[in-house]
């Protein structure tokens, strides 16, 4: 009766060896184009790195007003410009200042390389229907995957720092966006599409006048979970290297230090609420005139 | 353009909606019927056997109720469907031989189309729907916002040009959607059921103002409703469908006065004859002698009006006349009283 408790498993020999295979294999490919993969990444590095000094370089009062000002003019509510500095100077007083920008710099530069990628492979995906089943099934198992799983590779080809843990973030946030844009240009009321096709527009026209102006709402949506699921992400990359809020919430795992584990936690939510807030206000004053399109 | 470059010819055209239309159009054209064709081989017969002339510069209203193929056959004027089978022509060019290219211009200047339920885009104002049109075109931003203010004044909506389709009723929107379709200055003006979505007395303003600019701008109109009076008080010529098929085609006249089979007698029964039979149909030649004692109408004159006129005099019979007075014929009293 021994075989029906212990499944019947290929080979443990055989299976080291597969393993050994690809690993093997993997760590041959990073060892011989290794410079040639850094010099390709080269240039994104540079931009992050940009985008970090900027935010931890620059005075406090002129971050603060900066994203006040730009939470107004995306909501045009006074009450979510006040949230915006309420919450980041009870970071400040905190400590977290310089953890809190680099978080923000790399969420801001994930969530704009994600709208980036995702938006024209959400058009792609409405597009052409072949694409579209595809990238269905790919999204699928991106979205149940364990996100720890994604840094594996990106470990292996890339090390550990900065670059890899951003590359990690993106393709942990992609998904949503390229969902919503599919889904975004697919709820356009078919009348309306009719209309512009009687109006002789090109496919063009329509996608660009007619479809990509009346998905934008669903679109906005979607940017919004982006920007959470980046968010998220955050903690995880920090074992990759990223810094930032990220590695404190690491840190006090791993020593036990609650209180600024709980202090960090505190301070990502703050920043998820800000960017939720804003990008949900904007998406909603975009919406303010289309009761009528998804009927 | 000319009368002759408008007019739409369409012939033994048939739509059948399904895997394999084709397979099935001889079935038809041998008298397969739609139930039949629907029940034991699942394809929908959409149009069958369609041939009409629509004239230039005239208003074609075709007529039937839902599901009687009438957005069907309006979408193949614009080629928003293919035909199965059959041809058109509009102003002896073959739609259907155009090129992808060809057909995309014919849809920016050739035709306009008004939708049922407007089919506005929401995400603009009522001066930016207006210009849509234009825009696809590639006429110039500033060019195409003066045709758009002249057609939003000329439909009434002066003042609501920076206003979203959202913010007004149901009549005005479909205001917008009649001068987005005329700021294009098209030949063709395709009305699907346009005022079928609007109140009684909003459609009759409508109904009003598009008789009011078809003065001035003799387009080819083709349009679409369900109701009777509309057809009637629009149509110089009706079509009437069920089924895919027509079953009666001529004047308003011809239709209230003979009615092709039941179904059409069940339709016109219900309708105000006094108002929309017009004396000339009556008219037999003089045999009274011309006196001017006689009660004049003038030609054109609805019955009910010409009643009133015998109510004043005791004559039975009484002339009808053209616009210098001529005589050009007469109508009794009595055949009168009979097509009431
Ligand atoms: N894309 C399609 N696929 C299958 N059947 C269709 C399709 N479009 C129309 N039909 C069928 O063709 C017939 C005619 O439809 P059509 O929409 O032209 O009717 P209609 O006279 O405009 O009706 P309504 O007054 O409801 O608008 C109907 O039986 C309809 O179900
Ligand atoms: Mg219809």
């Amino acid at each position: 009766m021994d075989w029906l408790f212990t499944f019947p498993q290929i080979d443990p020999a055989h299976l080291l060896s597969v393993k050994r295979f690809i690993d093997g294999s993997l760590k041959a490919l990073t060892r011989s184009y290794g410079t040639a993969i850094e010099d390709f990444f080269y240039p994104l590095q540079r931009v992050l790195i940009f985008f970090e000094k900027m935010m931890t370089g620059a005075p406090w009062l002129v971050v603060i007003a900066v994203m006040a000002g730009f939470a107004w003019l995306a909501s045009r509510r006074w009450q979510v410009a006040v949230g915006v500095i309420v919450t980041l100077a009870m970071i400040g007083l905190l400590g977290l200042w310089k953890d809190a920008m680099t978080t923000i710099s790399l969420v801001f530069t994930a969530t704009i390389f994600s709208i980036a990628i995702g938006i024209p492979l959400g058009i792609a995906m409405n597009r052409y229907s072949r694409v579209g089943k595809a990238m269905q099934a790919i999204l699928d198992v991106m979205q149940t995957m364990p996100p720890f799983v994604y840094l594996i590779p990106v470990v292996m080809l890339l090390g550990i720092g900065r670059v890899p843990g951003f590359i990690a973030v993106v393709i942990y946030s992609v998904p949503p966006i390229i969902r919503l844009t599919d889904l975004g240009i697919r709820l356009v009321d078919k009348e309306v599409l009719e209309a512009a096709d009687a109006f002789g527009c090109s496919s063009s026209q329509k996608l660009w006048k007619v479809q990509m102006p009346l998905a934008i709402p669903t679109i906005m949506a979607g940017i919004n979970q982006t920007i959470m699921m980046a968010l998220g992400m955050v903690v995880i990359a920090s074992m990759i290297g990223v810094q930032g809020l990220g590695l404190n919430v690491l840190q006090a795992i791993a020593n036990q230090y609650f209180t600024q584990g709980i202090f960090s936690g505190f301070a990502i939510v703050g920043i998820a609420i800000i960017f939720d807030r804003t990008s949900q206000a904007y998406g909603n004053r975009l919406q303010k005139h289309r009761g009528a399109s998804h009927d | 353009m000319t009368d002759q470059q408008t007019a739409i010819e369409i012939r033994s055209l048939y739509k059948i909606f399904g895997s394999n239309p084709k397979a099935w159009v001889e079935q038809v054209r041998n008298g397969m019927s739609k139930a039949e064709l629907a029940e034991k081989h699942s394809h929908i017969l959409g149009l069958n056997d369609i041939s009409i002339s629509m004239p230039a510069s005239k208003i074609q209203v075709i007529m039937g109720l839902s599901g009687s193929g009438k957005s069907t056959l309006i979408r193949h004027i614009n080629r928003l469907i293919e035909p199965t089978s059959g041809a058109i022509t509009i102003g002896g060019r073959d739609v259907l031989a155009m090129t992808e290219a060809e057909q995309r211009e014919f849809r920016r200047s050739g035709t306009a189309m008004v939708f049922q339920r407007f089919a506005l885009l929401p995400h603009r104002s009522v001066l930016d729907n207006v210009t849509f049109g234009l825009e696809v075109r590639g006429v110039g931003a500033a060019k195409a916002r003066d045709a758009a203010m002249r057609w939003i004044e000329r439909v009434g909506l002066k003042g609501f040009e920076n206003r979203y389709p959202t913010e007004l009723s149901g009549g005005m929107q479909q205001r917008v959607g009649l001068a987005r379709a005329l700021s294009n200055d098209t030949a063709i003006l395709l009305m699907d059921e346009a005022y079928s979505a609007l109140d009684p007395l909003i459609r009759t303003d409508m109904q009003t103002m598009l008789l009011e600019l078809q003065k001035e701008l003799k387009k080819t109109i083709v349009f679409i409703t369900h109701d009777l009076d509309e057809a009637l008080r629009l149509g110089d010529g009706i079509v009437i469908l069920r089924d895919g098929s027509i079953i009666q085609q001529g004047s308003g006249q011809d239709i209230l006065l003979r009615p092709a089979d039941d179904y059409i007698r069940r339709f016109v029964q219900d309708v105000n004859r006094g108002r929309f039979i017009k004396v000339d149909s009556l008219m037999e030649p003089v045999t009274a002698a011309p006196d001017d004692s006689l009660p004049r109408f003038a030609s054109g004159m609805a019955l009910e009006d010409a009643v009133k006129r015998f109510s004043g005099s005791d004559s039975p019979a009484g002339l009808v006349v053209d616009d210098t007075g001529k005589p050009m014929g007469q109508v009794t009293l009595r055949r009168i009283m009979e097509a009431l």
